[in-house]
């Protein structure tokens, strides 16, 4: 289940000028929706409702529709991602070298479950499918820093550098 | 003209090893010596051997360095580069012979058994440079379809090649084309598949960013074939680098006339967009692709109509993957006979695999169709690490099926493997050794499926969840043995009735693991015991109280404060306050706690 989360919108004008103006242009482009949303949370980080709403009323289709793209895949978010976004792979290669472990101990030390932010909104973690990066199993990803050949004991290490 | 060239693998694995700073530090030291006009360094695409990166290749010598770090840099162009010797502690140690001079990377047992065609430019050239690629022979086979071949013949000569589709089902490629070729329409689309799904699998995103333009090439091919104009490459956006490079490449191949109006001077045209997914496994299946292309839902609609007469907004359509596009150009240059002179008597060419999990080189190998599973696992694959015993090498991902170790002499091609229970799939190649539970692994693929169904159709969506319940039932000890029939009985059903690939393997993962490790799951319900020690609700973690010195060092590790005893005299476990983690045994020094 996604739900929306409390964490009240903050959007600003200038997020949502530059929404309306990429929508504008794309509006006639073939299958635009899911470019769109990609697009508007590449502006906003997320997909809120308000968001969606910008969406929906610029492309001229129901909010439905786009709710229902929103919540269709993986990538869409309809909460806020920490300032740091922590990816643990669980894909076949680092499941069966124990990165499920890796998962249950960070969700352990962060207080929180896959999925979520933690309060002060720092981290959030996530569990995400195979990034390719076999060799190195387990991994996980912190933005864009990636941290492989994992055993469990260097995690507090690596969180306390962020 | 250079002297030295330095390769320094830019795919996904060595990238996130810092492979981008050491090729940044090569070029600062070659500048730093005064060498910039004698040696250039290039990023490459990836040289498979992924368990040893970040990896240089230094030519003309060949010599491969494994694991290098930023500090070797200034030695290795000191030495190899300055001095011309090679450092050969450095160097990846099956490639020096006892004498210390230096062997052919094709004499090593990685690279040895392989055969590259789809993978042949992969860790050769600059993928970022369409120079390279049509140095070696890039475009060729394009030029010589628009000019020399009519597309019934470039179908007829696909259809002799036998080449089949490398994404998982194994349809035969030329008879997809002249299917759509057949239908009239004012428009029709050629389709890439390169939403690689499947978890441990990543030789598509390997060949889009070490041979973008092989892909851009054999789409073109095929789009004269059928009578397309447009093509789009549907790609996870998870695959930053894949995304960039096949961007470069499609610049660069319209800035040379090679898509776009009237390519090679001839009527055809012929122009290609990428689309980028946003993470759903189900978009994989043919159907379900298209419809994201269209900005829906990605959800699979029945089939008939066949994306060959009614795909992409509703118009004929091709959709093929990734590395079944690589070996197009090859077949068209080097004729159907060649190509249908490798592998197996229904599979032909070869194949690649993604190896990994509990596997000494895990990386990426291309082989001939009919290698058996042996000569992956022992010879290529260097066998499992630590001592422990081949148990089962899983293929197909999720809608495939485990091998088990009493058919690992099973040569592998698309229909042996579908008669073990098994599938191709895109190619992923996970082996477990001892320490991995059966039952645990039917419920890791079934926990994904159940999370990646869409939901569409019930069978799927209601059925892979009761199923994956039934196997939790069983995990957490209390199972029966009437579970097993149903789990059977429900499996069937799902494979019968479900509307898309996803749902109709789904339940595969779980039936061959019943049909190989049946004693594991009775031993879970029937003795109430993980033989592998992995699934938690089964174990007891004990203290041997002949080998325990009373350190104290596990009681205090212990989180839940389980574990009791005074200083010196044997300890023990509190086994209704015990959480199982496992740390108390990771820590003794003596190993004198034993899960089971």
């Amino acid at each position: 289940m996604r739900r929306f989360s409390g964490v009240p919108f903050k959007g600003t004008k200038e997020q949502e000028a530059q929404l309306v103006s990429w929508l504008e242009e794309h509006k006639t482009m073939p299958g635009v929706a899911m470019p769109a949303l990609q697009k508007a949370q590449e502006i906003y980080g997320y997909l809120p409702i308000e968001v969606q709403r910008i969406v929906a009323d610029v492309l001229e289709k129901p909010l439905a529709e786009i709710y229902g793209i929103s919540t269709f895949y993986s990538q869409f978010s309809l909460c806020p991602k920490g300032e740091y976004k922590i990816s643990v792979c669980l894909g076949t290669a680092c499941y069966v070298k124990g990165s499920g472990k890796i998962y249950d101990e960070l969700q352990k030390k962060l207080g929180i479950t896959g999925g979520e932010c933690t309060a002060d909104g720092k981290f959030s973690l996530d569990a995400c499918r195979c990034i390719g990066a076999c060799g190195l199993a387990p991994v996980m990803t912190i933005n864009d820093d990636v941290y492989g050949r994992l055993t469990g004991d260097e995690l507090d290490d690596i969180l306390a550098k962020y | 003209m250079y002297r030295s060239h330095v390769m320094v693998c830019g795919g996904t694995g060595c990238t996130s090893s810092n492979s981008d700073k050491i090729a940044q530090a090569f070029e600062d030291e070659i500048l730093a010596t005064g060498l910039q006009d004698e040696v250039k360094v290039i990023r490459t695409g990836c040289f498979g051997l992924c368990a040893l990166g970040p990896i240089v290749v230094i030519y003309p010598e060949g010599s491969f360095y494994s694991m290098v770090k930023e500090e070797n840099v200034k030695e290795i162009v000191d030495e190899h580069l300055l001095k011309g010797r090679p450092v050969t502690r450095l160097l990846y140690d099956e490639t020096v012979a006892e004498d210390n001079t230096i062997k052919s990377l094709d004499d090593t047992a990685f690279y040895k058994k392989q055969l590259r065609i789809a993978l042949r430019n992969c860790g050769v050239i600059n993928p970022e440079n369409i120079d390279e690629y049509i140095a070696f022979d890039g475009y060729a086979a394009l030029g010589k379809v628009l000019t020399e071949m009519t597309p019934d013949e470039v179908i007829q000569t696909i259809l002799d090649s036998g080449l089949r589709g490398r994404g998982g089902a194994g349809f035969p490629t030329g008879l997809k084309w002249k299917f759509a070729a057949g239908n009239k329409a004012d428009q029709k689309y050629v389709c890439c598949n390169a939403d690689e799904g499947d978890p441990g699998a990543f030789m598509d995103r390997s060949i889009l960013e070490g041979d973008p333009h092989v892909v851009i090439e054999a789409m073109a091919i095929a789009a004269y074939a059928i009578g397309a104009s447009q093509g789009y490459v549907y790609i996870r956006a998870e695959y930053p680098i894949a995304v960039q490079r096949l961007t470069i490449a499609i610049n660069q191949a319209r800035e040379y006339g090679l898509l776009g109006k009237n390519i090679f001077g001839t009527d055809f045209s012929f122009d290609l967009d990428i689309k980028l997914g946003a993470g759903a496994f189900v978009c994989g299946e043919e159907t379900a692709l298209m419809t994201s292309i269209e900005g829906k839902r990605g959800e699979p609609r029945p089939r008939p109509p066949f994306p060959a007469v009614k795909g992409l907004f509703a118009r004929p359509t091709i959709l093929n993957n990734v590395e079944t596009y690589a070996n197009v150009p090859q077949i068209i240059l080097k004729g159907a006979d060649w190509f249908a002179s490798m592998g197996t008597e229904k599979s032909k060419g070869t194949k690649v695999f993604a190896l990994g999990g509990k596997i000494k080189n895990t990386g990426l190998v291309e082989i001939p169709m009919g290698t058996t599973l042996r000569t992956i696992v022992e010879e290529i694959g260097g066998g499992i690490p630590n001592g422990k015993k081949f148990k089962a090498a899983q293929t197909g991902g999720p809608s495939g099926g485990c091998i088990p170790a009493s058919l690992i002499d099973t040569p592998i091609d698309y229909d042996n493997l579908i008669a073990i229970g098994s599938m191709m799939g895109s190619g992923g190649l996970i082996v477990m050794d001892e320490d991995t539970c059966m039952v645990d692994i039917a419920k890791f693929f079934l926990e994904f499926t159940v999370d990646e169904s869409c939901g569409k159709c019930t069978p799927c969506r209601v059925g892979t969840k009761r199923l994956l319940e039934l196997l939790n039932k069983i995990t957490d000890g209390k199972g029966t043995m009437e579970d097993l029939d149903k789990i059977e009985e429900l499996a069937e059903f799902i494979k019968a009735n479900s509307l898309c690939g996803l749902g109709q393997t789904a339940p595969n993962p779980v039936l061959s693991t019943m049909r190989y490790f049946r004693d594991e799951y009775v031993e879970h319900i029937v003795n109430k015991r993980c033989p592998a020690g992995v699934c938690k609700a089964l174990l007891n973690y004990k203290i041997d109280p002949v080998k325990c010195k009373g350190c104290t060092l596990c009681a205090r590790t212990c989180p839940a404060g389980a574990i009791s005893g005074t200083v010196r005299q044997p300890h023990s476990i509190d086994t209704t306050k015990c959480v199982k983690c496992g740390a108390c045994v990771e820590k003794c020094k003596f190993g004198a706690i034993s899960k089971g």
